[in-house]
């Protein structure tokens, strides 16, 4: 989530609880409305038809989008009391009581049950819509119920008329909830009923309790977002949330989990701490971060986890004492009591405290940020600073500590370091039942690899153990994390694998951070307020408000700017649904948009700054230059999470064949919530640009849009077989090592990407041995588990398969963008490289001498038209979409041009009147795009292709994000040019953090080409957005 | 920590006499060494270092006056661990040798380093011995050889002292002591013999340590143990055996930039199984904040 939207959410949810209650007993109203509705979905319908083929086709995306949607409705729906009343009620009266609409709720759900039978995919999708409505803020969502809508329309159509009705009903509910909340009100109280909500307390590091509630399904990220946003962090991958295990032992809540499966018991407290130590705090961007991180190793110092002489106690007291209460003042005496109340050190005295006034007192003038700095400083030259300390015993018995850390893995026998494995000495990490073991590299003087083993207490804690390995591994060692859906990393046993940001992706994600330093208070403050204010934050919505208050600018900021859009909104649904309250209506989208604000923080406070130094200026071209260039980065460079109207509008514009199929999968639920979203526009938005208003009629109405869907929906039934077939085949070859949890292994050299594309050097050197040790791997390794690590074998069926599927998808994406290109793929397939193999990649990068070579994300051949098409329906385009690739540099790093295109859909009335929008609750839909360029060659991109030598696509899911990597080999002139376009769709809740799957696909395109430049990355984010009064 | 600055900054040297008993008392196995010592030539030896250190370094020299009851005083390094304020007073191996460590510790005291006693540190320190001639301080971490005279309780008293610091164990093969086989050259800089056991020693100090040294490797073993010091004038001091006594080594410590060399003989207490850095302690006042 993004920390913006955690106010923003809690508004919404309010307004979506208070609207909810009015929808259920305005249900009439409402069914009159989705009547109207689904006279306006009717177009949609034959759409819908396309999208529920797809549905069919997505169930894993649905499935994921559940989880994620089901936990952001939770919070939703409990956050604020009075609506919680009301949400009560609700949920659950919704089936019992609801307003005689019970019933059809529930034959509603019949139908989808229904549904689902025939098709998981669909059953995913109906679940997922019916989570979604109300928590579903993204697109995605909007997506979904699209598609959701599209199958009940056809389902209806296809002969149950009462069914149809209720569908359709649900459908316009459905329509409505991505349009206006109000329709996602009964549905959500459908799905409150079923989804519980639970109370999580979560520790903080400053002492303070957070509580929020989430659903009982939500994932791990869910609530570590809702964390960070209260916290205002962003830089937040190097922190992460423990709980205590049945065994009062602490560990990680995995992100990528659901929370209820891990903790095992209903004790919900968590705490919030530093996973991952930064090895230089000064390289932290913003000071918020650093004084977590401060706050942290109060505690290590004062538990004794990170033990230090008494010098440095009170060195460190001291700039604490800086940091909370400013210069040094004999006459006040409170630090005195402070520094008692403070347990800085476990063996704190008065003897230590006089030290620390002492050094105080030399400290004036320094700021809070400055003596944060310098405490860290201090602190991470500690011999102990960032390490995890874990017990076990030698091959001998004898007790040691195995300690984890940036470097790698520390053997401890009481205080002295008696060994040392360094990451790049580590061959793989694995554990079986108690035992854990590392590989080692052989030295300079020995020829064969060596295992050390280590004895644990017992299987949960060698298991810890190993994951902290591989988690600190992935993060300080690696460019990108491995996925641990690609075949070349499974592993035996456990799949787990590191699922965030590595440390090179979180600083290059937090290079990019230019948001206003954020105020916060430090514990000092805080103890006073804490004091005051009693009570923690109990409420979400309470959470998100004072989060909102303290400061959040950001949100702040983008409340205005949805509220300027918000008042066209509103029209717009008036009058798309007259019946409707706007109120309900609005409420329901705010929630989900409220989670996908979140991801988008950091975009936002562009956008603020943008909006700073001209703010009517940008926002009108913002909004105006949105939707088409939106559309237009899709279909150019889609790297991140392109929604798919870029496809539509290619169809639209270009010719209606060519679907993406990575695209298309998000796209169908995308599209859905665009045509929604254009179906507003147009009608209330009349006034607003022409442009869009053509887009929109194009996507919604034009025949070429249907065309283009049914194309799509067939992709995407490709697509998804394909990645039905990835997945099966994956385990097929996995299968018996992955169930088996009491072991599991991690190469990770193997995968270890490491550095690679950085240091081409290393990883030469690294890769041989890597292979070497993988072929004496298999031939060692006794068990079959050990085979599947190793990546050829595992990695070629995946990627047979995917390749077929992904021949496919590259003919319909071909079409789309080169047509050429198409046929080229199809021939070249067998040739094709599998991205994922880190071997491979290397060397047929240089096989592609890349002159030309365009990188991640790069659509090079598709962009020209969009581009000429964004000029003209933006006016804007040419002050902030630099979008025209060719010329704005786009370094994945810091040389970056970044162009943020924010579209809501209400824009137009935002631009006619701003001021009435801010203080009128709104519902729209922000698009935002950004686009980095490289200074490119337009020449390459847009050149004739030459002779098509090769083409690839390649289709990888986790759990949120749908990758897709297109590779094109053409020969132009003698010089043979590779393309590698990739795309990541990132469906779900707040849940994703877009930076960070912008980061990786940076950055797994880098390491997989490293001969290869990133020429652009087109960030598309969809996020419905709903505001309220401030 | 605050005291964690570049290896060499030393602003104050602290040594002791060569008593009239020097080469005697010791006693114990010891004399088997070897030659006859001359103690003349070692006090001359001596005085040669006490003087570069303050001459031509820069240091405070603080000398503590010879005990003839305490043949082996001179080893005054063995004695104290000194990084940053704080002085850990050693156990020594040899029960004859740990009443040296009370004028050492009074001269602690006046410094105003944090004196930490060994004994009675830990109850359970019976055992443990450690000496400073097995202990290399790098600036960043403690690397303690576990030899004859040495023990892992000493080493954990040690890393129990200086928590700051990661103090890795390392076996000694070579010489009797570490410091016989290597010894800091500099910041960043170890000084090692070339020997097999000394290689040994090398590699794992390698392998345990989380920064990199630069290596400077010479022939002979005597030659591996120098004292280096970046005085107060801000230049780098290197002590190290003459050409008289490790000629091939001398070719190494020229490599070094814009050092000062300064040739310091030792042969006579290098009879006796000490070296250069044997004969000082170097103390780091000035950077204190207290």
């Amino acid at each position: 989530m993004t920390t913006e939207a955690g106010s923003e959410t809690e508004v919404k949810e309010n307004a979506e609880e208070s609207a909810a209650p009015p929808d259920q007993s305005e249900q009439a109203k409402q069914e009159s409305q989705e009547v109207a509705n689904a006279e306006g979905e009717e177009k949609g319908k034959e759409k819908e038809k396309d999208g529920k083929k797809i549905t069919r086709y997505l169930p894993t995306w649905f499935k994921k989008q559940k989880s994620q949607s089901q936990t952001s409705p939770t919070k939703d729906v409990q956050p604020t009391e009075e609506p919680a009343s009301k949400a009560t009620e609700e949920e659950e009266g919704p089936v019992p009581e609801v307003n005689g609409h019970a019933e059809d709720v529930e034959e509603k759900e019949e139908v989808k049950l229904e549904q689902v039978k025939e098709a998981e995919a669909e059953s995913h999708s109906n679940a997922s819509t019916d989570t979604e409505p109300a928590k579903e803020e993204k697109v995605e969502e909007g997506a979904e119920r699209s598609s959701d809508e599209t199958k009940k329309t056809k389902e209806a159509e296809g002969g149950e008329e009462e069914k149809k009705e209720k569908e359709q009903v649900e459908a316009e509910g459905e329509g409505g909830d991505s349009q206006t909340s109000i329709f996602q009100s009964p549905l959500r109280l459908v799905r409150k009923t079923k989804m519980k909500v639970v109370v999580c307390h979560v520790a903080l590091l400053d002492g303070t309790d957070f509580t929020c509630e989430v659903e009982k399904r939500a994932k791990g990220q869910y609530l570590f977002f809702k964390v960070c946003e209260h916290l205002n962090l962003l830089e937040k991958d190097y922190f992460g949330l423990t709980y205590k295990d049945n065994h009062e032992e602490k560990c990680w809540l995995d992100p990528t989990k659901e929370i209820k499966r891990q903790i095992r018991s209903n004790n919900w407290q968590f705490a919030f701490s530093v996973k991952f130590y930064p090895p230089d705090p000064s390289l932290l961007t913003e000071d918020i971060t650093r004084y977590l991180l401060c706050l942290q190793l109060r505690e290590d110092v004062a538990s004794g986890r990170l033990p230090c002489s008494f010098v440095t106690h009170a060195l460190l007291g001291s700039y604490t004492l800086q940091a909370e209460f400013g210069d040094y003042e004999p006459e006040q005496p409170r630090p005195l009591d402070f520094i008692s109340q403070l347990t800085l050190a476990s063996n704190q005295n008065k003897e230590m405290e006089e030290k620390i006034l002492e050094l105080h007192k030399s400290h004036r003038g320094m700021t809070p940020a400055q003596a944060d700095l310098q405490f860290l400083e201090n602190a991470k030259k500690l011999s102990m600073y960032g390490v995890d300390l874990h017990h076990a015993k030698d091959s001998e018995a004898v007790d040691i500590m195995l300690g984890v850390c940036a470097n790698g893995l520390l053997v401890y026998k009481d205080r002295l370091r008696i060994n040392r494995f360094a990451w790049p000495k580590i061959l793989k990490i694995s554990y079986k039942r108690n035992n854990f073991y590392i590989k080692i590299r052989p030295g300079e003087t020995e020829q064969f690899e060596s295992t050390v083993g280590f004895k644990l207490q017992n299987h949960r804690s060698a298991k810890r153990l190993w994951k902290v390995c591989v988690e600190n591994h992935s993060f300080f060692r690696l460019n990108a994390p491995e996925p641990p859906t690609k075949a070349h990393f499974l592993t035996l046993g456990s799949k787990f694998r590191y699922s965030g940001r590595t440390q090179a992706q979180t600083r290059l994600a937090s290079s990019l951070i230019d948001r206003p330093a954020p105020s916060f208070e430090r514990t000092s403050s805080k103890r006073i307020s804490r004091s005051l204010d009693g009570a923690p934050v109990i409420s979400i919505t309470e959470a998100g408000r004072d989060m909102a208050e303290n400061g959040r600018e950001p949100h702040l900021e983008l409340h205005s700017d949805s509220k300027v859009k918000e008042p066209d909104l509103s029209p717009g649904d008036v009058e798309g649904v007259p019946s409707q309250s706007p109120g309900c209506s609005e409420p329901g989208l705010p929630q989900s948009r409220l989670r996908v604000h979140g991801d988008n923080i950091y975009v936002r406070h562009s956008n603020l700054m943008l909006e700073d130094h001209d703010k009517t200026q940008d926002e009108v071209l913002k909004h105006q230059a949105s939707i088409s260039q939106l559309k237009r980065s899709f279909m150019e460079a889609p790297p991140p999470s392109p929604p798919q109207p870029n496809q539509w509008e290619k169809r639209l514009t270009s010719s209606p064949a060519s679907i993406r199929v990575q695209q298309q999968q998000v796209t169908t639920e995308v599209e859905i919530e665009e045509t929604v979203v254009i179906q507003e526009v147009s009608k209330a938005a009349k006034p607003g640009l022409v442009t869009v208003t053509i887009a929109s009629d194009a996507e919604v109405d034009a025949p070429p849009a249907e065309e283009q869907e049914t194309q799509q929906d067939s992709a995407q039934v490709e697509e998804e077989v394909a990645a039905e077939e990835v997945q099966q085949g994956k385990p097929e070859s996995v299968s018996s090592e992955s169930e088996s949890e009491d072991e599991a292994e991690y190469q990770p050299e193997v995968s270890v990407s490491i550095s690679q594309t950085q240091i081409p050097e290393e990883k030469e050197e690294e890769e041989e041995p890597e292979k070497d040790d993988r072929d004496k791997g298999a031939e060692e390794q006794v068990s079959a588990l050990e085979v599947p690590s190793l990546p050829a074998e595992l990695s070629h069926p995946a990627e047979e398969t995917i390749q077929e599927e992904e021949e496919e998808f590259r003919k319909e994406e071909t079409d789309a963008e080169e047509k050429t290109a198409e046929k080229e793929k199809e021939s070249e397939r067998e040739t094709e490289e599998s991205t994922e193999d880190p071997m491979v990649t290397p060397d047929e990068a240089p096989d592609s001498p890349t002159p030309p070579v365009e990188t991640v994300a790069a659509a090079a051949s598709p962009a020209p038209a969009e581009e000429e098409e964004e000029p003209k329906v933006n006016g804007e385009a040419s002050l902030v979409e630099v979008e025209p690739r060719p010329q704005v540099i786009c370094c994945s790093e810091p040389p970056v041009v970044k162009t943020e295109m924010v579209t809501i859909s209400d824009t137009f009335a935002a631009q006619k009147t701003e001021i009435a929008t801010k203080e009128v609750p709104i519902v729209h839909t922000e698009t935002k795009t950004i686009t980095y360029e490289a200074a490119q060659l337009d020449g390459n991109g847009d050149g004739e292709p030459g002779v098509l030598m090769t083409a690839q696509t390649i289709t990888s899911e986790s759990l949120c994000t749908t990758t897709t990597t297109h590779i094109t080999k053409t020969l132009k002139g003698g010089l043979s040019e590779t393309r590698i376009e990739k795309r990541i769709v990132i469906t779900g809740d707040c849940d994703i953090d877009h930076d960070q799957a912008l980061a990786q696909a940076i950055k797994e395109a880098k390491q997989q080409h490293p001969d290869m430049s990133v020429t652009r990355v087109v960030v598309h984010k969809e996020t419905e957005l709903a505001e309220e009064e401030d | 920590m605050a005291n964690m600055c570049p290896y060499g900054r030393f602003t104050h040297a602290v040594v002791r006499g060569v008593p009239d008993t020097f080469g005697g008392a010791a006693g114990d196995g010891r004399e088997n060494e070897g030659a006859a010592v001359d103690l003349a030539k070692a006090r001359r030896q001596f005085g040669c270092l006490a003087g570069a250190l303050r001459q031509k370094v820069g240091l405070q020299l603080i000398e503590i006056p010879p005990d003839p009851e305490l043949p082996e005083s001179w080893r005054i390094e063995d004695v104290a661990i000194v990084q940053g304020d704080t002085a850990l007073i050693t156990r020594p191996f040899r029960q004859q040798r740990r009443s040296e460590a009370e004028a050492v510790r009074r001269v602690m005291s006046e410094l105003g380093l944090t004196v930490v006693e060994m004994e009675g540190e830990r109850g359970d320190s019976g055992g443990a011995t450690l000496e400073g001639s097995d202990v290399l301080f790098t600036g960043r971490e403690f690397f303690v050889g576990v030899s004859s005279h040495t023990n892992r309780r000493g080493a954990e008293v040690l890393a129990d002292t200086f928590r700051d610091f990661a103090v890795s164990t390392v076996p000694v093969c070579g010489g009797a002591r570490l410091k016989n086989v290597c010894s800091m050259g500099g910041p960043d800089t170890i000084v090692v013999s070339s020997s097999d056991g000394a290689k040994k020693t090398l590699r794992m100090m390698e392998q345990l340590t989380d920064h990199h040294y630069e290596v400077l490797s010479v022939p002979e073993e005597a030659a591996a143990n120098c004292v280096y010091v970046r005085g107060p004038s801000k230049r780098d001091f290197l002590l190290h055996r003459p050409a008289e006594e490790c000629p091939e080594s001398v070719s190494a410590f020229q490599k070094l930039q814009d050092y000062t060399l300064l040739p310091t003989a030792c042969g006579e207490a290098s009879k006796l199984g000490a070296s250069l850095s044997s004969l000082c302690l170097l103390i780091n006042r000035k950077h204190s904040h207290f």
